[in-house]
């Protein structure tokens, strides 16, 4: 197949980046998307270019490193597809190719199709667990779980982390990756404890990371490789609001001497 | 050297109880006092960097990846493995630690699997509470299911992505403490080198992949939990990323390299397309549950599937393992199954090529296409969006791929390595599953190591050893980071008209034609040949482009390529020395009248573990002698 391909080429964060346009040959309909860019950079180091930085590990559909714009849609055009899995008899011969990184303030360029998503991190650092320290447990069957409630915090449970959600948002809105984590911990018995600390803390650093809001587009939920429902976000809104306009009543702090 | 393994004394079933309650302790107070360098973030890294920061220690963990939830323990689909007995069906912590210790072939330490089995139970318990979804029955208790190559029911799963579910759990815990500033983690942080001073692990060397920057890392302790090298083979089943190098940079410091040539070869992969393939693609073992394996009778057969009567097709596996049938174990599928390919009988486009059939025809007549959906609907899915091939339609084409390495390095009963302070767990450890590892134990001995072993043995070393305070501004550092450096400085330098990647090709091509799933003496002695020329050739003549001070993948290739080609030498040695065959190891020269694996267990029953002597010098062999107490040594029969 023949391929165009306009790949959006940025030397560092702080410096301008550019549509760089390169045409391909010998590209067969059998490679991935990721194996048709390994065969492009094979070609640029060949002629002492700089090849093109993507991130990318598993190539399974299951890590979430990989992720790019491909024609303005995360991921490309096949539905509940990553990057990795895409192949390029989805696309026709001769095919245009626009490929970007993806574009939120919270995900900073890093080089090329390389973006920072460290914010993710730090907001699973705000309380997107279950304290549980190792030793502590009790035996496993000890606690039932409704099969329909473990099978609905699976489908939570199964965000991969990419960031397409937030690519995909008009707003860059961080809200169903939250929401995805919220409801997954919040639906088991596990999770009540600290339900309340958790959806105040995740989504304050959402705020801080500086994703948008979430005014409904729906677009996430389109992008997400991982199918995830934006039904989520409702349960977030729900947690997120009874806790504080409703929140429960507190013990007062203990301050005396021991 | 003399490889002591530390095994306390007293019978098998009570050896970790008692050593648990002999080892030193730490002083809560003096905990915070030491710092510990964890090296890798998944299941046993996460782990055990989440458990010791619990403890009290100050813990710094490094990752490549972006972030440590990307970790390849992530893919891992099937299940783990734990001697709950929920099922009433027998099983206890005796079976599964004898049935890994046979599925080892009777290369594996007995009083570590044993202890492996012993704290599956926990991992279950933990799991559990940290908020694993773990798939539940009707009443709310969990779910388990079969798995390959026993007779127990006890694997316990999160529908195909138990791998990643479980390390959520640990990445989840270790956010806590990441948050809580106990753990200070560095992502997308390479370790080339090992720092020992005084004989003992001392710390790090890492390059910054972003900026490029090179720094050094001082700890009283190093914990290395950075996975296996199947990517020696170039293609496999492992994330791209995976690679040698912490574990080999720290053999290249003094720990011995144990059983490397142990590698695994997964039956059920999707084969090779074209020469652009960057990766192979594993389906789940469960399809060996209904699929049947066949190709045709006459070599070079060219009609499509449909079209091959029933009578010229060799369902070849029913055929030798009358009992097993289509579910022998995992070495002996997948070398049967390259042995019709290389008869010429292999199927694929044009016929003749690198694939068996995987056919679902009998089971969609017989329990009807929505059951196979129900069973099997998202691996079906994603072999389409692989292949563009239905396989309702079509049956499905499946090869062996690299998957898994048994070898690492060698470490004692309390997980430490021949470098005092330096400890390797999870797949970077040789320990528990000997010659070859059962389906869903994986993730059980990465959780067991990083969650229940560690812990308490790293502590008995600290207190016992006490190591003096040492920061980076040691000289020894100052060393070692200039040899990093210069390493550096050499690959960039080198301005041939190779790409890495080629050289990476053709290094993977020598290793599955020559030490892949079946070996011999010649082949082995060419084979070392061949890498050190290509080990010259790669220094001379490779391109690898850009500076060394960026986010430079070129550079991160070039220097697991550069360990690869060191690494893949010892390999061959290991294979060409081990004149028996054992589970994954295969050497024809060694085999019974019917093709099955012919064990030497009189003068092969130990474990060989490697000292480095110098690049391109043949490796120095110690010998840990395997006694079995708890179990007699049988010859695995599958017929």
């Amino acid at each position: 197949m023949r391929v165009t391909l306009h790949v959006w080429r940025q030397p560092g964060p702080a410096l301008a980046g550019v549509f760089v346009r390169y045409d391909m040959t010998d590209v067969s309909p059998d490679m991935s998307f990721l194996e048709m860019l390994d065969v492009l950079n094979q070609h640029l180091l060949a002629r002492k270019d700089d090849p093109i930085a993507f991130d990318h590990d598993c190539r399974e559909g299951i890590c979430g490193a990989c992720g790019m714009v491909i024609n303005g849609r995360p991921h490309g055009p096949q539905r509940a597809t990553t990057t990795c899995q895409l192949h390029m008899r989805s696309f026709p011969d001769g095919t245009e190719l626009w490929i970007e990184p993806w574009r939120a303030r919270a995900f900073p360029v890093i080089k090329d199709l390389v973006v920072d998503r460290g914010a993710f991190d730090r907001i699973i650092q705000a309380g997107g667990f279950i304290t549980a320290r190792t030793g502590s447990a009790p035996e496993a069957n000890s606690l039932l779980v409704p099969k329909r409630d473990a099978d609905l915090a699976m489908d939570a449970a199964a965000c991969i982390g990419c960031g397409a959600c937030v690519a995909a948002c008009p707003n860059a809105s961080a809200m169903l990756f939250v929401a995805a984590k919220v409801s997954h911990l919040g639906l088991l018995p596990q999770g009540q404890p600290e339900r309340d600390t958790r959806v105040v803390g995740m989504v304050a650093r959402m705020d801080a990371e500086g994703f948008g809001a979430c005014s409904n587009h729906g677009e996430c939920m389109t992008a997400c490789p991982k199918e995830i429902s934006i039904d989520f976000i409702a349960q977030l809104n729900r947690d997120y609001w009874t806790t504080r306009l409703a929140p429960k009543p507190r013990a007062k702090e203990f301050t005396g001497a021991a | 050297m003399e490889l002591r393994s530390h095994v306390p004394g007293g019978p098998l079933e009570a050896k970790w109880e008692r050593h648990r309650s002999e080892i030193k302790l730490v002083n809560p107070a003096n905990k915070l006092k030491h710092h510990i360098i964890v090296v890798g973030s998944g299941l046993a890294g996460a782990a055990a960097a989440a458990s010791l920061a619990e403890l009290g220690y100050r813990v710094s963990c490094f990752c490549f990846q972006d972030s440590a939830r990307r970790a390849h323990s992530i893919a891992a689909q099937g299940g783990i493995n734990a001697a709950k007995n929920y099922q009433n069906d027998g099983d206890s912590v005796f079976r599964l630690f004898y049935d890994t210790i046979k599925g080892g072939d009777f290369r594996a330490r007995e009083a570590n699997v044993y202890r492996l089995a012993e704290v599956s139970a926990s991992i279950i318990d933990q799991c559990t509470a940290q908020g694993v979804p773990f798939a539940r029955e009707y009443g709310g208790l969990l779910a388990n299911r079969s798995f390959g190559g026993v007779q127990v029911s006890r694997t316990f799963y999160a529908r195909g992505q138990t791998g990643q579910q479980l390390l959520l759990g640990a990445y989840q815990a270790l956010s806590r403490q990441i948050g809580s500033g106990t753990v200070q983690m560095n992502p997308r942080a390479e370790m080339l080198d090992l720092v020992v001073i005084d004989g003992r692990a001392r710390g790090i060397i890492v390059r910054d992949l972003v900026t490029g920057a090179v720094s050094a890392h001082a700890g009283d302790a190093v914990v290395l939990a950075t996975g296996g090298y199947s990517n020696v083979y170039y293609l496999s089943t492992n994330a791209k990323g995976c690679n040698v190098t912490a574990i080999w940079r720290a053999h290249k410091r003094g720990a011995t390299f144990a059983n490397p040539c142990f590698t695994q070869i997964h039956p059920t992969c999707i084969p090779q397309t074209g020469p652009h393939q960057s990766k192979l693609t594993l389906m789940s073992e469960s399809l060996r549950n209904d699929g049947r394996i066949w190709v045709p009778k006459k070599k070079g057969d060219t009609r499509p599937p449909h079209q091959i009567p029933e009578e010229e097709r060799d369902y070849f596996l029913e055929r030798l393992y009358p009992s097993y049938g289509n579910l022998a174990p995992r070495d002996i599928a997948s070398r049967r199954a390259k042995e019709v390919c290389d008869e010429g009988r292999g199927v694929g486009p044009g016929g003749g090529g690198h694939g068996v059939y995987l056919d679902f025809r009998d089971a969609i007549a017989r329990l009807g296409r929505r059951a196979i959906v129900e069973r099997y609907g998202n691996l079906f899915e994603m072999y389409q969006r692989i292949t563009g091939e239905d396989p309702f339609q079509v049956p499905m084409r499946i090869y062996p791929a690299p998957h898994y390495t048994m070898g690492g390095l060698w470490v004692d009963y309390n997980l430490m390595t021949t470098i005092d302070g330096l400890y390797a767990i999870g797949e970077a450890n040789f320990s528990d599953h000997g010659a070859n590892r059962l389906g869903a134990s994986a993730l059980m001995q990465g959780l067991a190591d990083g969650y229940f072993i560690l812990p308490y043995t790293i502590g008995d070393y600290l207190a016992q050893a006490k190591p003096v305070k040492v920061d980076a501004e040691h000289p020894a550092f100052r060393e070692v980071q200039k040899d990093v450096a210069e390493r550096v400085r050499r690959l960039l330098a080198a301005s041939g008209g190779k790409t890495v990647d080629a050289f990476h090709r053709e290094l993977g091509r020598v290793m599955w034609d020559k030490c892949g799933m079946s070996r011999n003496g010649a082949g082995l002695k060419e084979a070392i040949g061949r890498i050190g020329a290509l080990r010259d050739e790669f220094w001379n003549d490779v391109y690898v482009g850009g500076k060394g001070e960026e986010l430079n993948q070129s550079l991160e290739h070039a220097g697991r390529v550069a360990d690869f080609f060191e690494f893949a030498e010892l390999m061959c040695h290991d294979a060409l020395h081990r004149e028996e065959s054992c589970g994954c190891h295969f050497r024809e020269e060694y085999q019974t009248p019917e093709g099955e694996a012919k064990r030497d267990d009189e003068r092969f029953g130990y474990v060989a573990a490697w000292e480095f002597t110098g690049v391109g010098k043949e490796p120095l062999l110690h010998k840990e002698p395997l006694a079995f107490e708890a179990v007699h040594l049988a010859q695995r029969s599958y017929k």
